[in-house]
């Protein structure tokens, strides 16, 4: 109806809201949790592109075999940098840090998150993590462990592993910290009326990775500090010659850092279910089990760590249960792929470029999801594993599955996040581009993984250079994909056209406000619908039910 | 728009438990401690060990239950609690898998 698509001049956005602070400490001091979001996004996005160079530098250093533009010792820290700022700084605090803490209180119908202040807190953890690995970035002898940090080698390097293991540990406090807020913020906050099943699956897949990052994230905080200690006293506990046990930190860092890819992937799900139910303009099919796997998916990523480690000298029982319990991921990450593909059957399908960016996420990630499968029976991975394989496999579920479904997201929520409206066919070209580069990038990766070329090595023989070349060019085509949509939406921030409250005509509870939001979010309290995906026509459901009661009471008085 | 909602923070703390019983449990706490010394040095073989963590664990419980108030908290508290017990106990026994194979084989 009328109301959710005129835009509302009355009110006081929260970019305009005057607090006691001006200019940017006016941002720096917020306890709002959509600047503080705001604030994630700017800061997630520059440490990505850091990243993302030195991702550029290592492809270009593969174009051909032998020395091309760095020495070995500097491709080794270029690919633990990497590692380190994808994986701590960028794909972990993603997409709940941003579009979780902006989106979360929205499609819940509250005013804020449980722990304002301490969601502030949890940001400035982050900063401080991440100017600590920055600092021994530029300053210190670059750390060259990979970003797994396995013992004894990280105990013995001669590079600086000590403050970048500290970075990591801040990092993980960011990250629980933000956990237990929202886990509290989903119990306590919800607007009256509103159950757990019926809030969106986002919501749901930010409880679930919530409840992970809460457990798990303190064991490889432990982890860490083990391995400084040991560093600095020589404690024992992990360095063979002084009768320690290596293939245990192996142990504790897969406990946390399994679990942690689907810290990683679950947003990314949550974010593919909204996208793909408002642009088939229907429901999600089966919303009950799509909100049951997600959080036995959470369940079982703590059962199959030890696929990680079948060629580290575990005992066979234990590589014989690892490898036979990963296979049951397949189920619940089944369920998922099924039910989306059932909500676009017979749906309206709306061709956006987040929905254009979520098939693609299906897809990609299904290849990445199918060839865990091949990594996780211990004979073909005896084969394959520390191979390209490997970095092809997670690739593809990272960046065609989850980096791909961050971006959807900006496109998505970029107009109630910022009250403008992008480029719609810029933004549909980059996600094309996109989708190619990607598997330009990576699937030569899954050939020459399984013709036997080692993963982490600077230099290759002359029977790999094919693939390496081909690989090279597709990461200039997905940097070009990923720097045209970010340009797009950059310029749309200024030029873009007013959006108005519900562009996509989407469903959820977080469009029935005027964009950009109010300070408190609402303005009149929201009447929680049965369904999470009935809030298009947020009047008109109102008044159907108010008729429904007349109705009834009609009834009952004749 | 705020505290439109069923749960917002009520204070749960009515029960908190009384001096005598704080007293009570700390010196319950304290001949714990005693039997776990006296305990010590008996020999009990293989059961040694397994004694200690009992007489350790009913003290953790009368902390967490009792000095922590999660006897008193609700559901949401508890459950936090029992899934860390949780998973400690999956890790733990799928650990075992490696460790009871390697080193006794
Ligand atoms: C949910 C999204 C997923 C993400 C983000 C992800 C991420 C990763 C990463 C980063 C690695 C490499 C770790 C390293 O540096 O050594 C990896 C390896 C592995 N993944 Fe995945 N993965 C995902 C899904 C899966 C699934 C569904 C399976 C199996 C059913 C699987 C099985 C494996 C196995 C067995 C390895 C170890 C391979 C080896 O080192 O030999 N993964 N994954
Ligand atoms: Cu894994």
């Amino acid at each position: 109806m009328s109301m959710n698509t005129t835009t509302n001049k009355n009110y006081t956005n929260f970019f305009q809201v005057k607090t006691k602070h001006k200019g940017l400490l006016a941002w720096l001091l917020t306890t709002d949790h959509k600047r503080i979001g705001i604030m994630y996004l700017v800061s997630i996005l520059s440490f990505f592109l850091v990243g993302l160079t030195f991702a550029f530098m290592m492809r270009l250093e593969m174009l051909t075999p032998g020395p091309t533009i760095v020495d070995a010792q500097t491709y080794n820290s270029f690919f633990t940098l990497h590692g380190m700022i994808m994986v701590f700084l960028f794909i972990i605090p993603g997409i709940p840090a941003v579009f979780g803490n902006f989106f979360l209180p929205l499609q819940i119908g509250a005013d804020d998150v449980a722990f304002p202040r301490i969601n502030l807190l949890s940001y400035y953890l982050y900063l401080a993590g991440a100017f600590l690995a920055l600092y021994s970035l530029i300053f210190q002898t670059h750390i060259d462990t990979g970003w797994t940090f396995y013992v004894p080698y990280s105990l013995r390097t001669g590079t600086d592993v000590t403050l970048p293991l500290i970075a990591a540990f801040i990092l993980g406090f960011s990250s629980i910290v933000t956990g237990l807020n929202f886990i509290t913020t989903m119990h306590r906050m919800r607007i009256k009326g509103m159950t757990m099943f019926q809030m969106p699956l986002f919501s749901w897949s930010l409880y679930s990775t919530a409840w992970i990052q809460v457990l798990a994230t303190p064991i490889i905080g432990i982890t860490i500090v083990l391995v400084l200690l040991e560093r600095s006293f020589g404690f024992g506990i992990f360095d063979p010659t002084l009768g320690g046990d290596p293939v245990l930190y192996q142990h504790l860092f897969w406990i946390y850092s399994h679990p942690a890819v689907y810290i990683m992937a679950i947003p990314a799900f949550g974010v593919i279910s909204d996208v793909v139910a408002t642009f088939s303009r229907k429901s999600i099919f089966g919303y009950k089990v799509m909100a049951y796997s997600t959080m036995s998916i959470a369940f079982i990523g703590y059962l199959v760590w030890a696929h990680h480690m079948f060629t580290s000298g575990m005992s066979d029982t234990a590589r014989t249960v690892f490898s036979f319990l990963t296979f049951f991921v397949a189920i619940p990450t089944g369920v998922k792929v099924f039910n989306w593909v059932a909500t676009l059957w017979r749906g309206t399908i709306v061709m956006s470029s987040p929905m254009l960016m979520a098939l693609s996420a299906i897809f990609l990630f299904s290849i990445g999801g199918l060839t865990g499968l091949h990594l996780g029976s211990i004979s073909t991975d005896v084969h394959l594993h520390d191979t390209y394989f490997v970095i092809a496999h997670f690739h593809y579920v990272i960046i065609g599955g989850i980096l791909s479904m961050f971006i959807a997201a900006m496109h998505f929520w970029f107009p109630k996040m910022f009250g403008k409206m992008h480029n719609e066919k810029v933004a549909k070209v980059g996600v094309v581009m996109y989708f190619i580069g990607a598997n330009v990038l990576y699937f030569p990766m899954f050939i020459m993984g399984y013709m036997g070329m080692p993963r982490r090595y600077f230099d290759y023989l002359p029977e790999f250079q094919i693939y390496h070349v081909v690989s090279t060019v597709g990461s200039w085509i997905l940097i070009t994909a990923i720097l045209l949509m970010f340009t797009n939406l950059l310029i749309a921030i200024f030029k873009g056209k007013p959006a108005g409250s519900n562009p996509w005509g989407a469903k959820t509870l977080e469009w029935t406000m005027p964009s950009p939001p109010p300070l408190l979010n609402f303005i009149d309290t929201p009447v929680p619908s049965k369904d999470p995906y009935d809030y298009s026509d947020h009047d008109e459901r109102i008044f159907r039910d108010l008729k429904n009661k007349e109705n009834i009471i009609n009834q009952e008085n004749s | 728009m705020s505290g439109h909602n069923e749960n917002t923070s009520v204070d749960k703390h009515e029960h908190v438990p009384s001096y005598g019983k704080n007293v009570m449990i700390w010196l319950a706490l304290v001949a714990l401690t005693a039997l776990t010394v006296t305990v010590a040095s008996v020999n009990l073989g293989n059961y040694t060990f397994f004694v200690a963590m009992l007489i350790a664990s009913i003290k953790a419980m009368l902390v967490i239950n009792i000095f922590m108030h999660i006897k008193y908290d609700d559901i949401l508290m508890k459950s936090i609690l029992i899934a860390c017990g949780l998973v400690f106990t999956v890790i733990i026994i799928m650990y075992s898998f490696d460790l009871f194979n390697t080193y006794t084989g």
